[in-house]
């Protein structure tokens, strides 16, 4: 046979399939697409307020009046902006697309066949939603650095609390900031993972799970709402405010990450549990 | 290929264990009892069916589209859970021991299905990483041989997209080859291909046999199975209506013979003194089993009585009629 080798013992720990889920992650045209999109929300921000001066405080998006005193707002006030729609939407095409998307083509029941265990090939899937999600955050704060340093400078940084700062823990701020978003969002994502095991229409799943996010959103602006907010999956999102503050205020934050654990967790579960013993018939 | 750990070598040994001689399934690379699948509306997709795969054989799951054999491929394989009966692959339980029996089993599944964004040999490397068992040492190596095989080398840089359907259904025959099988589960795989596409793939799984691969092979084309089967199983409506090595199917129906004539009521009456059974009128003649007659005889006694015998002749029955006598009804999709 030309085929030379044995099926050999399986290592414990590979990460060969999740750089294989990646290439095709940010590989796809779609995908690299998706990503210009997020990047050119600060590059927008920056020029247009570098065309047209500086809004009033308190006139537009949280940050965009402090974007001339200091580049790095520049990288915040995209995050801010994004945050409701753009990076949800990114995170859902990427997660709805998980399971979805394979069956779609039909490519999970050769995956399963290899074969893949259905638990690691969940964990694959939701390690390559988390990757993608830091990357999106960080991609639009670096974006936003960039040009704002650029066409802004560097400088003190007044924080939300009054005080200023210097570039470096500035800077260091909107990396906590990341952090937090993308905390936020990978729990997002594992509501995205959990309704592509549910259907075979990747598009479908997507549209899904943003809607979710932006009801999340109109429900938690409904003040009289408010005993059910803190249940709602997006309700924390905006806490991070708190980490530009002097002192950092972590409660909210600390609640925040809490509240995403949970919500990983429960869709994780969820998602596996209906997808461990599913007819696969695409 | 090193042993690093003694749990490693354990694991090995028990992968070993699957050419299994001391199981009392040991000898069929796929077994059934009493397999069911009955869907959420209540439809019997397959119907308690018994298979017996003989190691090292082609094994022809021969029967019309809808007939259930593709929903069997997908419970063998573990894609679908059964509603009743146990299953297994090279004499290991499934879905049980699906981790150790399905690194051994090449298939394809009611067709390929790749990204079609990505090239022919990217989809395959996808498949290779995604396979824990696959050494990435050799994937360069072992994919390559494979697309040659197959005759994709020259294609292989090409987006799945812009392939043919021949070329698709090469692709998955493709996939299929990445590792060493034991056993190849081979959903129609010549459906899509042009003449010598479709050569080319029944010599492939002919060589695949010879070098003792066990192959079942599902398909609705009679002549393929006639052409590279050395067993079949016959699905009708979900039920297994036979199973055999081939040349015993055949053996099961006796020759007939048949008389092309105009007068097909003294021919009937002629042939019935002769103690001949079974006869049959059609559109051209009447035809009967010969039994132990002597055709010879049969023409003369035909003539002596006044039949004008246009043609006669003595036919060994082929699958086509096998399987008409099986189903009741022609070659064509069941509902």
């Amino acid at each position: 046979m030309s085929v030379v080798e044995r099926p050999r013992t399986a290592p414990v720990i590979s990460t060969r399939m999740l750089r294989s889920e990646l290439r095709l992650i940010f590989g796809r045209r779609r995908n690299i697409a998706g990503m210009g999109v997020l990047a050119s929300v600060p590059i927008i921000i920056a020029v247009a307020i570098a065309i047209a001066g500086t809004p009033e405080a308190g006139e537009g998006p949280t940050f965009l009046s402090q974007v001339t005193s200091n580049g790095l707002f520049v990288g915040l006030a995209a995050l801010a902006a994004e945050l409701p729609l753009f990076l949800p939407l990114a995170v859902a095409a990427i997660s709805g697309d998980a399971v979805a998307g394979e069956a779609n083509i039909g490519t999970l029941r050769y995956l399963l066949t290899v074969p893949v265990n259905r638990t690691r090939l969940l964990a694959v899937k939701y390690a390559a939603i988390l990757v993608f999600t830091v990357a999106a955050v960080l991609l639009v704060a670096a974006v936003g650095v960039l040009i704002g340093l650029a066409l802004f400078g560097g400088g003190p940084a007044t924080l939300l609390s009054g005080s200023q700062v210097g570039t470096a823990e500035g800077l260091w701020r909107l990396l906590l900031v990341c952090g937090y978003m993308s905390v936020c969002l990978a729990a997002f994502g594992a509501i995205g993972l959990f309704v592509s095991t549910l259907t075979e229409q990747p598009i479908g799943a997507t549209i899904a799970v943003v809607g979710l996010a932006l009801i999340s959103q109109i429900l938690d602006a409904i003040a009289s709402l408010s005993p059910i907010h803190r249940f709602l999956p997006t309700h924390y999102w905006l806490a991070f405010g708190d980490l530009l503050r002097d002192p950092i205020s972590t409660d909210l934050v600390l609640t925040g990450m809490l509240s995403a654990a949970a919500y990983a967790l429960i869709f994780w579960t969820a998602a596996w549990a209906r997808f461990a013993g599913k007819d696969v018939t695409s | 290929m090193t042993r690093g750990t003694t749990a490693d070598a354990v694991r090995s040994d028990r992968a070993d264990e699957l050419v299994g001689a001391a199981d009392p399934a040991a000898g069929l690379a796929v077994s059934s009892q009493g397999l069911t699948k009955r869907f959420r509306g209540g439809q019997v997709a397959v119907d308690r069916i018994d298979l017996a795969v003989p190691a090292g054989s082609v094994y022809g799951f021969l029967g019309p589209n809808g007939s259930g054999k593709t929903t069997t491929i997908r419970m063998l394989l573990g894609l679908i859970r059964p509603t009743a009966g146990t299953h297994g692959l090279l004499s290991q339980p499934m879905p049980a021991r699906a981790a150790d029996v399905l690194p051994h089993v090449g298939s394809l599944v009611e067709g390929p299905a790749f990204h079609p964004y990505l090239s022919g040999r990217d989809n395959l490397r996808r498949l290779d990483a995604a396979d824990r068992h696959a050494d990435p040492g050799t994937a360069k190596a072992r994919i390559g041989a494979a697309l040659d095989r197959v005759g994709l080398t020259a294609a292989a840089g090409k987006r799945y997209r812009n392939y043919s359907l021949g070329m698709r259904q090469r692709l998955g025959i493709c996939a299929a080859l990445l590792q060493p099988r034991r056993l190849l589960i081979l959903d129609e795989p010549t459906n899509g291909l042009d003449p010598q596409g479709t050569r080319e793939v029944r010599a492939l799984v002919s060589e695949l046999a010879a070098s003792g691969v066990t192959v079942l092979l599902s398909t609705h084309l009679l002549a393929e199975v006639e052409q590279i089967c050395s067993h079949v199983g016959v699905m009708h409506r979900g039920r297994l209506v036979a199973q055999s090595a081939l040349a015993e199917l055949r053996a099961g129906s006796a020759p007939r013979v048949h008389v092309t004539t105009t007068e097909t009521v003294q021919a009937e009456r002629t042939l019935t003194r002769l103690g001949l059974r079974a006869t049959a009128r059609d559109n051209d003649g009447l035809s009967a089993l010969i039994g132990s007659a002597d055709p010879a005889a049969v023409v003369a006694a035909l003539v002596h009585d006044g039949v004008p015998v246009r043609a006669f002749g003595v036919r060994a029955p082929d699958l086509e009629d096998v399987f008409v006598g099986l189903t009741g009804e022609g070659f064509d999709v069941s509902g």
